[in-house]
């Protein structure tokens, strides 16, 4: 069974097609290692054994009608931040503690059995942030998230449980939703693989908003094969339930992986532009601390690799990236404190017990319902868009993203893709920065530009640090690029073998 | 710019929340210790700069749409409200608001 819970999503999905296992067989062993996993990956009643094996004999008989659709049959677990039927939906808040869904997110219908979803079977829900607001995956109402490579080390967040049940090949595929960083940072960390795509590309129906002008859903597997793959069915447009989603048709992301790099760019070689501020070991303008070494230096050896295969090295300028920290922090707030508006005892989720009046009810049943770092984001909400203030902070925030993402613009005239780190340190240890939430904040300082300005991003693992924990480096596309990004990904990994690497313990 | 305990309880009544002296304490220290880092942004010249809302316009492929103001979903009136704290007839029940 070893290598069952290795291969990756493309294999098993080959396995499915030549009948050499089936898809109740395939949920059954999964949903089992789901539900012993030590990581708290899973939420605990975040499984319905009856959908999944309802779900997994519609697929068999897909597939023995000869239905090859290339995922047909395997096992996927969801992000509990995507809403679903026949699962419970948390957000990882007590606020929404039982809340039972009456439709499924677009993306959980796009990747499903039925209404011509790519038929993936639906393990459980996994653990988060609450409303996808944190970083080390701390934030979650429900339980800590352990990371595979060190138990006593976070796994990254908002996607932690994501992360972590991929790394530990408890699923071979989760989906995850990226805000600031959310996917790519929890990859990072457990060493996956895991793509942001496009801003509007993947449709937010369903999906819990958080701050609605950033959040996008993306995948996370341990192959950048296998996120193309994912991709591929996540993303069509849904004109009618989102009005960002992009109006372009479905894209093959597979269709360019085997581009060998000397011919992937614009004009022939492709060129990966290293951020001048991001690869001098500190992020010289900013008040982010130094880049950990060994970061530094795996990541300096992924681009040698690169450039070996045929890739070239141009120095770019991102003069405003360090202003990240500030302006994510006020627009994001911004957006959920206007989003959370929502959760106010009266149409779903919980209510307070005996509250004497209706604002009463409204206040504590929002004190209770929400964590602590919730109530934070809503109250710099609530404080930046408020009168007297919103020239100050709201607006000028939104003025210097314009600026922030004009940087890339620049850049992009230079280079096809960028690289550079996804975090400044690996992992840190459960607990270190629970009670400084500027700190968590501080280690965004990568994946921020990139959310702001609306552009694919993606992690792949490059190496472990001295202390056994994955590294990962960033690759920032141009917007629509997803498959550029996927390109030189999966050029990377068949050159060498970091994504190919498990966590001790790991069967 | 440091925020004082009046200006903690003022937002909070803005948000609808309630807290109690010691989280409006913590709270007041943690978003303080935030704008310590928003105050790099009023160096930067932004005149001239169009605030920018939202990516989409920026990858000048589309604007955001509207779509058509016709009823696109079924009544679910029963689903919709199984997880609704309280219910009756149909109706969301809150507290008296009218004496």
């Amino acid at each position: 069974m070893d290598e069952l819970n290795r291969s990756g999503v493309a294999e098993l999905a080959q396995q499915l097609r030549n009948k050499k296992i089936s898809a109740v067989e395939l949920s059954q062993h999964f949903l089992k290692r789901a539900q012993a996993d030590q990581h708290g990956s899973f939420l605990q009643n975040g499984f319905n054994e009856e959908a999944t094996f309802r779900q997994a004999r519609e697929a068999d008989a897909l597939i023995a009608k000869g239905d090859a659709s290339p995922l047909l049959g395997v096992p996927i677990a969801h992000k509990d931040i995507f809403v679903t039927q026949d699962f419970v939906t948390t957000a990882g808040s007590q606020m929404l503690n039982g809340y039972q869904s009456p439709f499924d997110a677009t993306v959980v219908r796009n990747l499903g059995v039925g209404h011509g979803g790519a038929g993936m079977v639906t393990i459980g829900k996994l653990n988060c942030d609450e409303f996808a607001m944190g970083s080390s995956n701390e934030n979650s109402a429900y339980s800590v998230v352990k990371n595979p490579w060190d138990a006593s080390r976070i796994p990254g967040g908002s996607s932690g449980g994501s992360a972590a049940a991929v790394a530990a090949c408890v699923v071979p595929a989760a989906t995850g939703t990226d805000t600031g960083g959310s996917i790519r940072q929890p990859a990072s960390f457990c060493g996956i693989t895991g793509i942001k795509p496009t801003y509007g590309r993947a449709s937010r129906y369903g999906m819990i908003s958080y701050a609605s002008s950033l959040d996008q859903a993306g995948p996370m597997a341990r192959s950048a094969q296998d996120c193309a793959l994912l991709l591929s069915s996540m993303c069509a447009p849904d004109l009618d339930r989102d009005s960002t989603s992009l109006d372009i048709a479905r894209e093959d992301f597979s269709k360019n992986l085997m581009t060998p790099l000397k011919s992937a760019g614009k004009n022939g070689a492709l060129k990966i532009g290293v951020p001048h501020e991001w690869s001098m070991g500190t992020t010289a303008r900013g008040k982010a601390k130094q880049i950990d070494e060994s970061i530094s230096l795996n990541i300096s050896n992924a681009l040698k690799q690169l450039q070996q295969s045929g890739a070239q090295l141009v120095e770019i300028d991102l003069p405003h990236a360090h202003l990240a920290i500030p302006v994510y922090y006020i627009i994001a707030s911004a957006e959920a404190s206007s989003n959370l508006s929502r959760f106010d005892g009266v149409k779903f989720g919980h209510r307070t017990s005996s509250p004497v009046d209706l604002i009463d009810m409204y206040k504590k049943t929002r004190t209770e319902g929400f964590g602590d770092e919730v109530l934070r984001r809503i109250m710099i909400g609530a404080y930046v868009l408020s009168h007297g203030y919103y020239d100050a902070y709201y607006l000028k925030a939104q003025k210097i993203r314009r600026l922030i993402a004009k940087d890339f613009e620049a850049a992009f005239q230079a280079c096809d893709v960028i690289a550079g780190p996804v975090a400044p340190t690996v992992a840190w240890k459960l607990g270190d920065k629970a009670d400084d939430p500027v700190a968590n904040y501080l280690a965004d300082i990568f994946t921020l530009p990139a959310s702001l300005a609306g552009l694919p991003g993606m992690s792949i693992p490059v190496g472990l640090d001295g202390a056994n924990m994955p590294i990962g480096m960033q690759l920032i596309g141009n917007y629509l690029y997803e498959s550029l990004l996927l390109n030189v990904a999966h050029q990377f990994q068949t050159i060498t073998s970091h994504h190919t690497l498990k966590a001790g313990g790991v069967v | 710019m440091s925020l004082n305990p009046q200006d903690i309880q003022r937002i909070a009544n803005l948000a609808r929340l309630s807290l109690d002296e010691s989280q409006s304490k913590r709270m007041r220290e943690q978003i303080n210790g935030f704008f310590d880092l928003v105050t790099q942004m009023q160096d930067i010249n932004t005149e001239g700069i169009e605030p920018m809302s939202h990516p989409v316009d920026l990858m000048q492929l589309q604007t955001l749409r509207l779509r058509d103001d016709v009823a696109s979903e079924p009544n679910h009136r029963e689903t919709n409200q199984r997880s609704a704290p309280a219910v009756e007839r149909g109706l969301f029940l809150v507290p008296k608001v009218i004496e």
